[in-house]
Formats: C-alpha cells, sequence, structure tokens
C-alpha cells in the first residue's frame, strides 16, 4: 500500500514537531537547570521517571535539530519511494524514543526507552525488507543491538545493586559505597554495549550494513542521532555518575577511540558505495569523540583540569558538527537515491548539472567532514588538538607517550578524512554520468531541498559561529565535574581562546579573509582582459581519440586505489585481474577483468569465528528437537522435576 | 597592532605576489646552468604569465563551476596564507586568527580544490592526477601537523609568531632533537605538497608520471597562469615558512620599525632564494621516484614526525 502524500505529511510533520519540541526542551534544560519529572502509575514496580539536566539536555536539542530537517525531508522522500504504513508510523516514534533515552533519570526508564529505540530503529531498518540484503542487514543489526543492550541491562543492574536504588541521583549519592570492583565491571559492560551503539572498533560492523540498507531519512536520523546516545551513556553513567575515572579508564577510552577513528576513515577511504562511506565516516567521527572524552578523562585524572576542559568541548563540538554534516550527508545521498536508484559511486557521476541544488548540500557536507577551515568539523578538531598537544605532562611518561601517538592517530585520520570526502563529491557528484541511471537524475522536490538547506545552514553556524554555541557548551561543561567541569573551558567567541594557553582561533574571520583573498586573486586574473580574444568553449582533449566516452575517468575505485596500495596490509583487499588474450596472438589483449573485494578485515577475522561457532552449536542443539511431540513433553517434564529439586 | 605592522603583512603578500615566479624562475635557471644549458633567465615564468593572462579564455565542454573558481581558491588561499605567516614581521593582524592548523586546513583547501577540479573535467588524466595528488596530501597532511606540533610544544602555542618568537628567544631550541627531527620531516613534506623531485617532476612532458600537472592539464590561457602563480607562490609561502620557524633572525617584532622592516624583508628574500637555491641544486642529482615507493618517503617522514613531536615531549619543560 503505497502511501499518499497525506500520510506522509502527518508522519513527517509530527517528527519535526517532536525535533522542536526536542530543541526547546533542550535548550531549557540546558540553561534553566534539571527538569524532573516522575510517573508512577505508568509502570508497575518501578515507575517512570524523567530527570533531564544539562547534559541530556544537549543530546535531546541535537536529536531534535536532526529530527527538523530529517522530518521535513522525509514527507516527499517517503511519497517518493512509496514507503509502506508502517514505517510512516514508526519514524516519528523513534525520534520520540530518542528524545526519552537523555531525559531519563533512573535505571528502568533508561532501559526502556533505550530498547524502544532500538526496536523501532531496527523496525525502519527492515521497511524494505523485500530485499534480501536489508533482511540480512536488519538480522545483523538486530543480534548486535540485542548484544548490546543485554550487556547494558547488566551493567545497569550492577550499579543500581551497588549504588542502591533506581534512579540517577540515588546512584549518584551513593557512589562512594560503590565497590572499585563493581565499578570495573560496570565500565567494561557500558563500555561493550555504549560502544557497538557508538559503532566503535570491533563492535561497529552493523553500522556499515544497516545505514546504507535503511531508508535515508533514517539513515540520517541513526547517524547522526541514535549513535550519539551511545557517546551520551559512556558520558552519563560512566562519566558523570561513577567519575572520576582512573587512569586506565582514560587510556582504554583513548584506545578504542584512535583505533575506531584510524579503521574507520580508512574503510571510508576505499569505500564504492555512497552510504557505506559515510557509515564508516560515523565509526571515525564517534571514534574522535570518544578519543576526546578519554583525553578528558585521562588529563582529569591526573589533575589537568584546564586541558581536560578543552578535550571535553572538543568531545561536545564534535557530537554536534558530526549530527549537522551527517544529517546533510545522509539526506544528499538520499536525494541521489531516489533520482537514480544508485548508491555506488562507480555508476554515479555528472550530478553538479542535473542535481545543482542536492551537489551543493553535499559539498557542504563533505566539506564539514573533512575537518578543513569553513566546514564545520573545524573547530571541533581544532579544539581536539590544542588539548592533545597542551597536555601539561609534568614529567608523566603515560601522557608524555600516550598524547603524541594520539596526534599521529588524529593526524592521519584527517588526511585521510579528505581523501574520502574528496571522492565521495569528486566522482560522486562531478565529470560526467557513468551510467544510463545517472543521465537520467533530476533534482530533488523543494521540500526535500528545504529540509536539507536546514541542516547545511546548521553546518554553516558550527563552522563560522560557533560563538552562538559558547554559552551552552558552557552549561553543559559545568554539569560534568568530573571530567574538567571545574575549570573555565575554552572561550568560544569571535576568536576562539583556550585558558591558560596562548592559541587563538578565528575561524569566521578565516572565512571572511579567504573570500576577500579569492575575490583578490579572481581580479589578478583579470589582469591583461583588454588584449583577449572572445572566451570560447571547446571539447576536452580526449588523448587523440575521437570522442571521450565516460569509460575513460577514473572511478571511485580507480581513484582510491593508489591508497589502497599503500595501507595493502591493514585494508587486505582480495583482487583478480584476468587478462584474455586474442587466439591468434599473445601480444594482443581481448579483455581485461578486474574485480576487488574489500571486505572488512575485523569482521572477517572476527566475525566469522563467532558466527561459525554458534552456527555448529545451533546445528548440535538442534538435534534435541527432532519434532516429535513426545519427546517435548519428556523435556518439559524433566525441566520441572529439575527446577523443583533446586527450589525445594 | 600598529600601522607599521599592517603594512609589513601588505608587504609580505605583495613580496609573495611578484616573487613567486623569479623564485620559480631562480630554480629553473640554477638548475639550467647545472646542467649546462643558458636556461630561459630569472624571469621567464613572469613573461610566461603575461603571455597566458592575454591568452583566450577557455572552458572545456562539460565542465561546472568547480573547475572554473578552483584556480582562484588556490591563489586566493595561499595569499591568505601569505598574510598570516610571520615572513617579514611577526605582527600580522591575521595571526591570532589563524594558528598552524589553520594555515594547514587552509593549504588543504587549495589542494583539495585543484583536485576537485581536476576530477570535474572526466578525462583519464584529469582524475590520474587527482587520485594521486590526494593520496599524497593525505599521507603529507598528517605529517605537516605533527611536526608542526613538535614545534609548537616548546613555544605552548601553536600560532606561528609565537613559535618564531620562542625559537629566536631560545636558540638552543633548535639543536633538539625533536626540532631536528621536525626539520627533517617538514622539508620532505614540503617537497611533496610542492610537486618537486623527487615526488613528482614539474617539468615533466610525459603524462602518464605526472602528478600535478595532470590534474590541471585542461587549464589554459589565464586560468593557467592563475594555477601556476598560485603553485609558484605555495611553494615560496612554504619555503618562507620552513626559514622562518628554523633561522628566526631577521624577523621584525610585534611593533616593527620602518628599518626592521626593511630588515626583514631583506632576511626572508635571503633565506628563501638560498633553500630554492638548494633545492634547485639538489634536484638536479636526483630522479624521480617511482610513484609507489614515494609512500614509503611519506612514511618515513611520518615517522620522524612522530618522533620529533615525542622528543618534544620528553625533552621539553614542564608548562607553566
Amino acid at each position: 500500500m503505497p502511501c499518499s502524500l497525506g500520510a506522509a505529511a502527518l508522519s513527517g510533520g509530527l517528527t519535526a514537531a517532536f525535533g522542536i519540541v526536542g530543541v526547546t526542551l533542550g535548550l531549557s534544560a540546558i540553561f534553566g537547570g534539571s527538569r524532573d519529572l516522575q510517573i508512577d502509575w505508568l509502570l508497575p514496580l518501578a515507575g517512570v521517571r524523567f530527570d533531564l539536566g544539562p547534559l541530556g539536555g544537549l543530546f535531546v536539542a541535537a536529536t531534535g535539530a536532526v529530527a527538523v530537517p530529517v522530518g521535513i525531508y522525509s514527507v516527499r522522500y517517503a511519497q517518493k519511494e512509496h514507503w509502506a504504513r508502517f514505517p510512516l508510523v514508526m519514524l516519528p516514534l523513534f525520534v520520540a524514543a530518542m528524545l526519552l533515552v537523555p531525559a531519563a533519570g533512573s535505571v528502568t526508564t533508561f532501559l526502556l526507552s533505550w530498547e524502544l529505540m532500538a526496536a523501532a530503529s531496527l523496525a525502519l531498518v527492515l521497511s524494505e525488507h523485500h530485499r534480501g540484503a536489508v533482511r540480512s542487514a536488519g538480522a545483523f543489526y538486530a543480534v548486535m543491538t540485542q548484544l548490546g543492550f543485554a550487556s547494558i541491562l547488566l551493567a545497569l543492574m550492577v550499579l543500581s545493586a551497588a549504588g542502591g536504588g533506581d534512579a540517577f541521583d540515588t546512584i549518584a549519592a551513593h557512589v562512594g559505597g560503590i565497590s572499585s570492583g563493581a565499578r570495573t565491571a560496570v565500565f567494561l559492560l557500558t563500555l561493550a554495549g555504549f560502544g557497538s551503539k557508538a559503532g566503535l572498533l570491533p563492535l561497529h560492523a552493523w553500522l556499515p550494513r544497516a545505514h546504507p540498507e535503511a531508508p535515508s531519512p533514517v539513515s540520517a536520523l541513526m547517524s547522526a542521532a541514535m549513535v550519539n546516545m551511545g557517546i551520551y551513556g559512556i558520558i552519563r553513567i560512566d562519566l558523570q555518575i561513577l567519575g572520576p575515572g582512573p587512569h586506565w579508564w582514560g587510556l582504554t577510552l583513548m584506545i578504542f577511540g584512535a583505533v575506531s577513528a584510524v579503521f574507520g576513515v580508512l574503510q571510508a577511504s576505499v569505500a564504492t558505495d555512497l552510504k557505506t562511506l559515510l557509515a564508516y565516516s560515523t565509526t571515525e567521527n564517534m571514534g574522535l569523540v570518544t578519543l576526546a572524552l578519554g583525553a578528558a578523562t585521562l588529563l582529569s585524572s591526573y589533575g589537568a583540569q584546564q586541558v581536560a576542559a578543552i578535550a571535553m568541548t572538543a568531545a561536545l563540538l564534535l557530537i554536534l558538527s558530526h549530527g549537522a554534516f551527517k544529517t546533510l550527508g545522509f539526506l544528499a545521498a538520499g536525494s541521489v537515491l531516489a533520482a537514480t536508484g544508485l548508491r555506488d559511486l562507480d555508476k554515479l557521476g555528472g550530478l553538479a548539472r542535473r542535481m545543482p541544488g542536492t551537489t551543493v548540500m553535499f559539498g557542504i557536507a563533505a566539506l564539514g567532514a573533512s575537518g578543513l577551515p569553513l566546514g564545520a568539523g573545524f573547530v571541533g578538531e581544532w579544539l581536539l588538538l590544542q588539548s592533545l598537544i597542551h597536555s601539561a605532562h609534568d614529567n608523566n611518561t603515560l601522557l608524555a607517550l600516550m598524547m603524541p601517538l594520539s596526534v599521529g592517530a588524529f593526524a592521519l585520520t584527517t588526511g585521510l578524512g579528505i581523501a574520502a570526502m574528496v571522492k565521495a563529491f569528486g566522482v560522486g557528484f562531478l565529470a560526467r554520468p557513468r551510467s544510463p541511471a545517472a543521465e537520467a537524475a533530476r533534482e530533488a522536490p523543494a521540500s526535500m531541498l528545504t529540509g536539507m538547506a536546514l541542516a547545511a545552514a546548521a553546518c554553516a553556524v558550527l563552522a563560522v559561529a560557533p560563538v552562538l554555541l559558547g554559552p551552552a557548551l558552557k552549561h553543559v561543561l559545568a554539569s560534568v565535574p568530573t571530567v574538567g567541569g571545574g575549570a573555565a573551558g575554552p572561550t568560544l567567541g569571535t576568536y576562539l581562546r583556550l585558558p591558560g594557553l596562548a592559541g587563538s582561533m578565528s575561524p569566521g574571520l578565516i572565512a571572511a579573509a579567504l573570500v576577500i583573498a579569492v575575490l583578490l586573486a579572481l581580479g589578478l586574473s583579470r589582469w591583461g582582459a583588454r588584449h583577449r580574444p572572445v572566451a570560447a568553449v571547446v571539447p576536452l582533449w580526449a588523448c587523440g581519440s575521437e570522442s571521450l566516452s565516460s569509460r575513460m575517468q577514473y572511478t571511485a575505485t580507480s581513484f582510491a586505489e593508489p591508497l589502497q596500495r599503500v595501507f595493502d596490509n591493514v585494508l587486505q583487499p582480495d583482487t583478480d585481474v584476468e587478462v584474455t588474450h586474442f587466439a591468434e596472438s599473445r601480444y594482443l589483449v581481448e579483455k581485461v577483468t578486474y574485480r576487488t573485494l574489500l571486505a572488512d578485515p575485523v569482521e572477517h577475522r572476527l566475525y566469522t569465528p563467532v558466527v561459525h561457532a554458534v552456527t555448529t552449536w545451533a546445528h548440535w542443539v538442534r538435534r534435541a528437537h527432532p519434532g516429535s511431540v513426545h519427546l517435548y513433553l519428556a523435556y518439559g517434564v524433566l525441566g520441572l522435576l529439575i527446577v523443583l529439586v533446586i527450589a525445594r | 597592532m600598529s600601522t607599521l605592522a599592517d603594512v609589513a603583512t601588505a608587504m609580505q603578500v605583495l613580496a609573495v605576489l611578484a616573487g613567486a615566479p623569479l623564485v620559480v624562475g631562480g630554480m629553473r635557471q640554477v638548475r639550467a646552468r647545472l646542467e649546462g644549458r643558458a636556461g630561459g633567465g630569472i624571469g621567464q615564468p613572469w613573461r610566461d604569465l603575461r603571455k597566458q593572462l592575454r591568452k583566450q579564455q577557455i572552458t572545456p565542454q562539460g565542465t561546472t563551476v568547480v573547475f572554473a573558481l578552483a584556480p582562484a581558491i588556490v591563489a586566493g588561499s595561499t595569499l591568505l596564507i601569505a598574510a598570516i605567516l610571520p615572513l617579514i614581521s611577526l605582527g600580522s593582524p591575521l595571526d591570532p586568527a589563524a594558528d598552524l592548523f589553520g594555515v594547514v586546513g587552509l593549504l588543504f583547501l587549495g589542494t583539495v580544490a585543484l583536485t576537485l577540479a581536476g576530477l570535474d573535467t572526466g578525462t583519464a588524466f584529469g582524475g590520474m592526477g587527482s587520485s594521486r595528488e590526494i593520496t599524497i596530501a593525505a599521507l603529507v597532511e598528517p605529517t605537516i601537523l605533527l611536526a608542526v606540533f613538535a614545534l609548537s610544544v616548546p613555544g605552548h602555542s601553536a600560532n606561528l609568531a609565537a613559535i618564531v618568537s620562542s625559537t629566536a628567544d631560545h636558540p638552543g631550541q633548535l639543536v633538539s632533537p625533536g626540532s631536528l627531527l621536525a626539520f627533517v620531516a617538514l622539508a620532505i613534506v614540503i617537497i611533496a605538497e610542492t610537486g618537486r623531485l623527487p615526488v613528482d617532476n614539474p617539468s615533466t612532458h610525459l603524462e602518464l608520471t605526472m602528478i600535478h600537472e595532470a590534474m590541471v592539464l585542461e587549464y589554459a590561457g589565464p586560468k593557467l597562469a592563475l594555477v601556476e602563480w598560485a603553485s609558484g607562490m605555495r611553494l615560496t609561502v612554504l619555503l618562507g615558512l620552513l626559514a622562518n620557524l628554523f633561522l628566526p633572525w631577521g624577523v621584525a617584532g610585534t611593533h616593527p620599525s620602518v628599518l626592521a622592516i626593511l630588515i626583514g624583508f631583506v632576511a626572508i628574500t635571503l633565506k628563501v632564494s638560498v633553500l630554492a637555491g638548494v633545492l634547485a641544486a639538489g634536484e638536479v642529482f636526483i630522479a624521480k621516484f617511482r610513484l609507489f615507493r614515494i609512500p614509503e618517503l611519506l612514511a618515513g617522514s611520518f615517522l620522524l614526525a612522530l618522533l620529533a613531536v615525542t622528543a618534544s615531549y620528553f625533552f621539553s619543560t614542564p608548562t607553566n
């Protein structure tokens, strides 16, 4: 049953409305202090308890800010893609569930909203379930998200038992009495559970499967808002309630973050599927956020509160900027998918002429993701780098070793990130179309462009006017005293200034100066214009052949081939070149077939054995139920007898 | 921020604009003489520029605004870098607006613009050049960031004026292991980023071995003039940066006098000329690397830079 415009408008409108509510509530929580709400009758035994503080407020506001453009965008998208009624219902529900997670004030409420969010997102991933790839991605996602949930459930049960209560307030008040064993258990379990939601290595495998297969507005919500909840969980449970953590917490977070960032960006730089590329970029960015969190924790545990505050601000800013450019990136990729039916960069190209609006939008997103000046990610990355470089290390060997290595990982990430984004934008949108479908592309409707323009505006604000976010981030930082909250934190004005350090930066001024400099350069190239003949449009040089065909162009695969070769050991591509010669002569080539398969090596090494073991085990278990009812009855009786014996 | 400091900054920009073709011409002349040729003279690039600027504007079919604007973005970002760097004086009004991370970012903004222009043409050579250029850039950026931050640890600031004045005040830092390693790493990446031998051969005529030249193959006339001018300016600016980071003498202070500005101007001209001459002379004796040997060179320089940062962490004095 394809949906009508009315149903799509209702669903999209509701999603956007939830988004506006989220932004309002979030901002009021950031500036107005905690809001709490207790509803005892809603849930038996525990009741539902909400407690929205400044930290939760930031995540609620960020989620809301993602939901507004997605809601507007999804109206026409759902209609164009003939969504069924089910995903239309689930979309606003998913947003609502995501808004509840950071607002939860007790363990029970948190777990309930977490599971609601996971289930809603799973249902949305499966909305095109008639395709096999979607079902496989859905199964992968279902297993990983539920294992993650089990891990979080265990962790919060331990926490709640040790802290003597269900409400986060109660636990925080009794945190002094929690033994170090329980702390360690909670930290490790939550790191696994929340880390898998945030897409950290090695629990990232669901991300490059589920994000590409989900409908694009859903991918945007998952990648820009849902993965943040993993980061929120780590900050809220481990750093805010249980913190300040020991040195090794910070160290662990930094290592997982750095490895995820480098691995994610490396996979993104060789990916040929536009949405897979964006999904790996999510792993990269969440890795950077975790690296910043780890740095803040480690520095804080050594008493360097001022630098820790810079790292924490960097983490928060990176979350916001990632939300902005990734929303835009996935929505633009969705427009391309809707217009051409293609996600494969090797078949795209030439969209700049056919879809100029979408091209500009994706360009803004790619600039943000590459961390260059004028891009949304620049300020956050700058702060992170400053905190890593200027950590006061008073002869501390661990810091003196850890910080340079992190700078190395960070620098490699930004370098490769540029390559990945140049490939996505340059191969996907510029040059000439590589397939008939790309040639027939049509621009997205105005309402979809409006949704994207909202996200683009957010990118622009983050890129040149972080001053607008300064007050909010200050309030949030103050609410996390365990990781640098006691210190002043960096000043986000026209000039970004760091407390106690001499460095400064002004993204707005750079942007303005760059515009002037480019105009100046354009003026320079006018020099001698009086003597020039009339300008002409001429064909491209076709290397001597009659005409250029689009097959002569570089594709995404060939563009990334040098990088793939350089990182051969890490990526382990399975490449195969097959040359067929003419029968008459060995010197004449009839056909060359090139095939390359880039499997995720971590997935290959780590997941395959586990999946294999589970399958083998399942085969054994299956022998126990051959279909005989008598045997099953016997099992029942036997089981009951065992229970009775134990319970006696 | 005095008026004279602003004058010095304007002079920097003008000097880079006017001097870049001369630097390129000088390097070609040194090379020609060492190879036993007469050479075209130092002013040849200027004559080339004037000739190209008077030629017809040509737009290749099917290219977009990316192709048309890329030369201006490269040239503009390089001009902005010339205004930020402490080449003649430390008092650039833009110095607090962008530290080294910002400068490196601006540099790569230019690289990315040209890379996209190469892809935009949709020809085999454009894509080939872009792919190679971005691979090298992706490996160069980490090294630049690391090397430069190894230098910023002693001065406790990543802003260039602070780094340069800190080195000028404590010349002992220059012979520290961190500083020496950073110098080697930075020199290698500057060679790679500006497309000099052994990474890329700026005077090659064989498309298959080209990197930078393949990418800009479709440019002609005034746009080509801008691209070549910009690449000369990038070379000049980076040589100037290298010179002042490691030989910070002669640079005028934050509030310079007229005499100090003149000394600064002469000093930077001398330093860049000597560096360019050494680079050109060195190029005579080496051949271009195979493309896939370049990552080994860059990985080596990355490692040097990593060691430099670690060394500066271990050997530097604590903050405060």
